[in-house]
């Protein structure tokens, strides 16, 4: 074992906040620094009261947000399996990310819309995206199986940041159109050094748009620790472009729910933007293509196992007895089910028509297209007269 | 019939006026486009009349530009960007090609993305660097993008039209040392297609191919030649994706010989697609290869160094006696 790999594998503290601040520079002014999360129930399942942030929420409400995760990571853990049975080309897991995913999910109107990176399979769930369309674009026989408008959940985006624009520029068109809704764009830790991000910010608070950024920062871009994208909390980036920013336990769906509320009522009220840092932790791999165990320590991993985002309301509910038995025995079975739905479901998705590499290529067409779909068409037709 | 003669920016600047007033939904987004009118004054006025609401200015920078008007259509809106110079699109670039290029392919046709990028290109004003180059094949080779470029007041304010009004998103290419260059425009007209080249010149020994700012160099050239006794064709192309390969066919099968000219550097250039395709189609009646003139594997140089640079008539004329050596 190498000195490096043995530092690294120093457990984190386990409050989370600036843990990895703290453990990078050790100075007095750097603790003092250390922000504190939002937290509305702890890990060992806990309700505790934050001063600017609460949530009264009933047993069937708590109950539902117990559901949405464990279905979430259900469909998850399947679309891994899928990928390792060759069915899917590339799975992005969220495994660890169900309570800022389904906490800032459910605190969404209809009429709000989301921007999601590639890793947002909890939001879709809550935006009633049938979880079996996301998964065309993983088996590769499409590139967004859903229409955006639907659900006003816009399509994955895979190259980092860009969205934020995206949902800026929407949020823009928002206050333009005289409505009280509100945006919702979602990045990573590692996208925040992107400049489309920095962009998004600037061009957010100068129009003042309705628009929540909600990063999920799960410690890791592939393999590079937050260390490598900034030197100072993620959520205080906001002040230097004149909006808050709020740091929230990731794995506390109360909380993500809580702050995401605020902070979409404060958009729609008219106060503008403002930044979400949900601090949490990616529990897999970057997607099916990573090796974890290449850059980082199990003990660090298990650390985080130990804050679970479902173990934590599982213990509140059956604590406070809001939760029969029969409850979770029938969620395992709906599990279930759901599991061998996207299954067969990803089984039997028909592999695209060959001509479909030329359709919507453009929406009032283009002479070259025409061109080359007639030609392609005459080269396969060529082969069928032959075997005639 | 209401026809006027206005230089080419004015052309433009009427034509977004009236797309403003058409459609609520056309907007102008750009650095300096508001109070200023645009470092060219191409959107003079338009602040004054129709407010900060519908004509923005950005901030300065140019991704946040495009991907907030990706964001802004997706609302419904029919934003009309300004990139100020050609060489500053580069920070936009990404936006462009990753994002407003590709997401009516990737959601199936159930986005579209309504979004002019107008782009004042070319050399010829003795500016400093980044401010006289011709990006246009870097789009072009870009499938899901419109490229379009006028050489005339006329086809300046009727191609924004027709741009501004396509659901796709279109890049208009300006060509900025012919801002100031005054033709006819009847607003009552019924415009040609967007993507339809013209016969700017009728010939029949050679066929000189261009689009934007040489399109007036062609023409002089062709007046030049025809002291000679040589009938030069020139096709206006006005598109660059796509391109009106029928109509370069049609004259070529005529003259027989093809010079396509464009600012832009040849290698990988327009021109290159041009004579493959003309080669293809029309390899039993050319009499020459196909020749190009345009710019060099070089940066654009230094203002003092362009005119040897750029394209001018004796470059042309060259080709045109080099073609019709053959």
């Amino acid at each position: 074992m190498t000195v490096e790999s043995t530092a690294a594998r120093k457990p984190r503290r386990s409050s989370g906040a600036g843990t990895k601040r703290a453990s990078a520079k050790k100075t007095p002014a750097t603790a003092a620094d250390e922000p504190q999360l939002v937290q509305l129930l702890t890990p060992e399942g806990e309700r505790v009261t934050h001063p600017d942030y609460e949530i009264d929420l009933s047993a069937d409400e708590l109950r539902g947000l117990y559901r949405d995760m464990v279905l979430t990571r259900r469909f998850d853990a399947e679309a891994t399996s899928l990928q390792r049975q060759g069915e899917l080309g590339l799975w992005a897991s969220l495994l660890g990310q169900e309570a800022a995913q389904i906490g800032s999910g459910r605190a969404l109107r209809d009429d709000d819309y989301v921007f999601p990176t590639y890793r947002e399979h909890g939001v879709a769930w809550c935006r009633g995206v049938d979880p079996t369309n996301l998964l065309g674009m993983f088996r590769g026989v499409n590139h967004g199986g859903w229409d955006p408008n639907s659900n006003n959940f816009h399509l994955y985006t895979i190259v980092i940041g860009s969205q934020t624009l995206h949902a800026t520029g929407y949020a823009m068109g928002v206050a333009k159109d005289g409505a009280d809704s509100a945006v919702i764009a979602y990045f990573g830790d590692g996208a925040s050094s992107q400049g489309d991000v920095a962009e998004s910010f600037t061009f957010s608070a100068v129009y003042n748009a309705p628009v929540v950024f909600f990063c999920q920062n799960n410690q890791w871009a592939i393999s590079e620790p937050t260390e490598k994208q900034m030197r100072v909390p993620l959520y205080q980036r906001a002040q230097g472009f004149g909006f808050p920013g709020v740091r929230v336990d990731g794995n506390d769906v109360l909380a993500c729910l809580a702050v995401t509320k605020a902070a979409l009522e404060r958009a729609r009220s008219g106060q503008g933007p403002m930044l979400i840092e949900a601090f949490t932790y990616r529990m897999g791999a970057h997607t099916t293509s990573d090796d974890p165990t290449k850059y980082r320590a199990d003990e660090e991993r298990e650390a985080w196992e130990a804050k679970d985002p479902i173990l934590r309301v599982r213990t509140y509910l059956e604590k406070q007895g809001l939760a029969e038995p029969a409850f979770f025995e029938e969620l395992e079975a709906e599990s279930e089910a759901l599991g061998k739905r996207v299954r067969e479901a990803v089984r039997s998705m028909p592999d695209p028509d060959t001509m479909a590499i030329f359709e919507n290529v453009y929406a009032d067409g283009h002479a070259l297209v025409d061109e080359e779909r007639a030609q392609f068409a005459a080269y396969q037709a060529s082969f069928a007269e032959e075997g005639k | 019939m209401a026809v006027k003669k206005l230089p080419i920016a004015k052309a433009i600047n009427e034509s977004l006026r009236t797309a403003l007033e058409n459609d609520p939904k056309v907007l102008i987004m750009g650095e300096d486009v508001g109070k200023l009118g645009g470092v060219f004054r191409v959107t003079d006025g338009l602040f004054k009349d129709f407010g900060e609401g519908r004509v923005i200015d950005t901030p300065l920078a140019e991704s946040g530009i495009v991907g907030t008007a990706i964001g802004l259509a997706l609302r419904g809106y029919r934003p009309v960007v300004e990139i100020q110079f050609d060489g500053f699109v580069f920070p936009a670039y990404d936006q462009i090609v990753t994002q407003l290029a590709k997401m009516h392919a990737r959601s199936l046709g159930k986005i579209k993305l309504p979004v002019v990028i107008r782009i004042p290109y070319g050399g010829g004003i003795g500016a400093v660097e980044h401010h006289s180059e011709s990006p246009e094949a870097l789009f072009a080779h870009v499938a899901g993008l419109k490229i379009v470029s006028p050489s005339n007041a006329s086809d300046a304010y009727w191609m924004m039209q027709q741009a501004i009004q396509g659901d796709d998103p279109v890049i208009f290419f300006e060509p900025k040392r012919r801002y100031w260059d005054k033709g006819e425009v009847d607003t009552d007209a019924i415009p040609a297609p967007l993507h339809k080249a013209r016969v700017a010149r009728e010939g029949t020994d050679l066929t000189l191919a261009a689009y934007g700012p040489m399109v007036k160099v062609c023409v002089e050239a062709a007046a030049a030649a025809a002291e000679e006794g040589k009938s030069v064709e020139v096709v206006d192309l006005r598109s660059m994706s796509p391109i009106d390969f029928d109509a370069i066919q049609t004259s070529v099968e005529k003259t027989r010989r093809l010079v396509v000219v464009h600012e832009a550097p040849v290698f990988y250039g327009a021109g290159a697609e041009i004579a493959a395709r003309i080669t293809e189609r029309c390899f039993y009646h050319l009499e020459a290869p196909v020749l190009r003139v345009g710019g060099y594997h070089a940066p654009y140089p230094p203002a003092r160094l362009e005119e040897e640079y750029l394209p001018g008539l004796d470059r042309v004329l060259d080709a045109v006696d080099r073609s019709l050596a053959y």
